[in-house]
């Protein structure tokens, strides 16, 4: 029985922070490979869209950025709830860890959806349900970057950030049937797995873009969570030995 | 293979230019600047939690337990 493999063990800041350290390069170098193979493709080998000429090529960051946006909200809704249910110390670090990666996935997705909009549809920016809704989960990242900052106590901190977590998700779906459920300027999705719009090249460009931006969000938030995790638990054992390592290696 | 004809057509991105580019620009900076500003906190952190300990250990010296 001692030795069944125990996933409550890699709750443990102790064992995550190695194991993250280990894990993080190479999330990192898979995003490196994935970025150039899709921007190979996406940018030199993809032919022009017959509607919307080279401008289309925003797409291999737009889509990419905006999935992220979405998905990691959802991943912080999920450790918000169960940080809520179990009370675990992890929970909390793994959401302030994800939050600003999110936000940037979030100002990316409008940033270039704005520079796609403009050539497009002749506006850089209008208050329809697709674009209004991401500017929404913008703002949710950020009250939720403001939230946790502004309560001193951590377990408060956490706490409060994860409520508003779990309102906020309602938004996620909202964003993502916005463009069924109404009349919007925003085109519906290009990827379709049974018969997708796109070319094959234009495709699988978009799949590696989205893959690489998975590993960079993953890496990133990997390396940002050890850092958290130092500052939360500087009084614990584990924490010191790695700050005397961490020492002798500057 | 690669479907462009000239480097100056690439970087032209038949009249759609500035977007393309303001778009991959502005990505490209965010990428790069989100792990530089990481790796930062994390050197600026473990050099701020060292000073703590060391000031907590001085501490501890000169007032041992009663």
């Amino acid at each position: 029985m001692k030795d069944r493999f125990n996933l409550y063990r890699f709750a443990s800041p102790a064992v995550f922070y190695p194991l993250a350290g280990r894990m993080m390069p190479w999330f990192a170098a898979a995003a490196v490979i994935f970025g150039l193979a899709g921007l190979w493709l996406g940018m030199l080998v993809a032919p022009t869209d017959f509607q919307q000429g080279e401008g289309y090529r925003i797409i291999f960051i737009h889509v990419p950025a905006s999935w992220m946006s979405m998905f990691i909200y959802l991943v912080m809704a999920f450790w918000a709830a169960i940080g809520l249910a179990f009370n675990t110390r992890l929970s909390g670090m793994m959401t302030a860890a994800l939050a600003p990666t999110g936000a940037l996935m979030a100002f990316l997705s409008l940033w270039t959806g704005a520079f796609w909009g403009k050539p497009m549809w002749g506006t850089w920016w209008v208050w329809d349900a697709r674009l209004t809704s991401e500017l929404i989960l913008l703002f949710l990242y950020i009250g939720f970057l403001a939230l946790t900052a502004a309560i001193d106590d951590v377990r408060r901190a956490d706490k409060a950030g994860a409520l508003l977590l779990l309102v906020g998700v309602v938004n996620v779906p909202i964003i993502y049937f916005s463009v069924k459920w109404w009349n919007t300027l925003h085109q519906g999705s290009s990827v379709n797995f049974a018969k997708s719009s796109m070319a094959e090249t234009m495709l699988w460009g978009m799949l590696l873009m989205a893959l690489c931006f998975w590993m960079y969000a993953i890496a990133v938030a990997l390396a940002r969570v050890r850092v958290i995790m130092l500052e939360r638990e500087r009084h614990t054992d584990w924490a010191r030995a790695e700050l005397a390592r961490a020492g002798a290696e500057a | 293979m690669i479907y462009w004809n000239s480097v100056g057509d690439f970087v032209a991105m038949g009249g759609y230019g500035l977007y393309v580019w303001g778009s991959f620009g502005v990505t490209a900076l965010v990428m790069l600047l989100e792990p530089i500003l990481v790796a930062r906190r994390r050197k600026t952190t473990i050099a701020l939690l060292k000073r703590q300990l060391r000031a907590e250990a001085r501490t501890a010296e000169r007032s041992p337990k009663a």
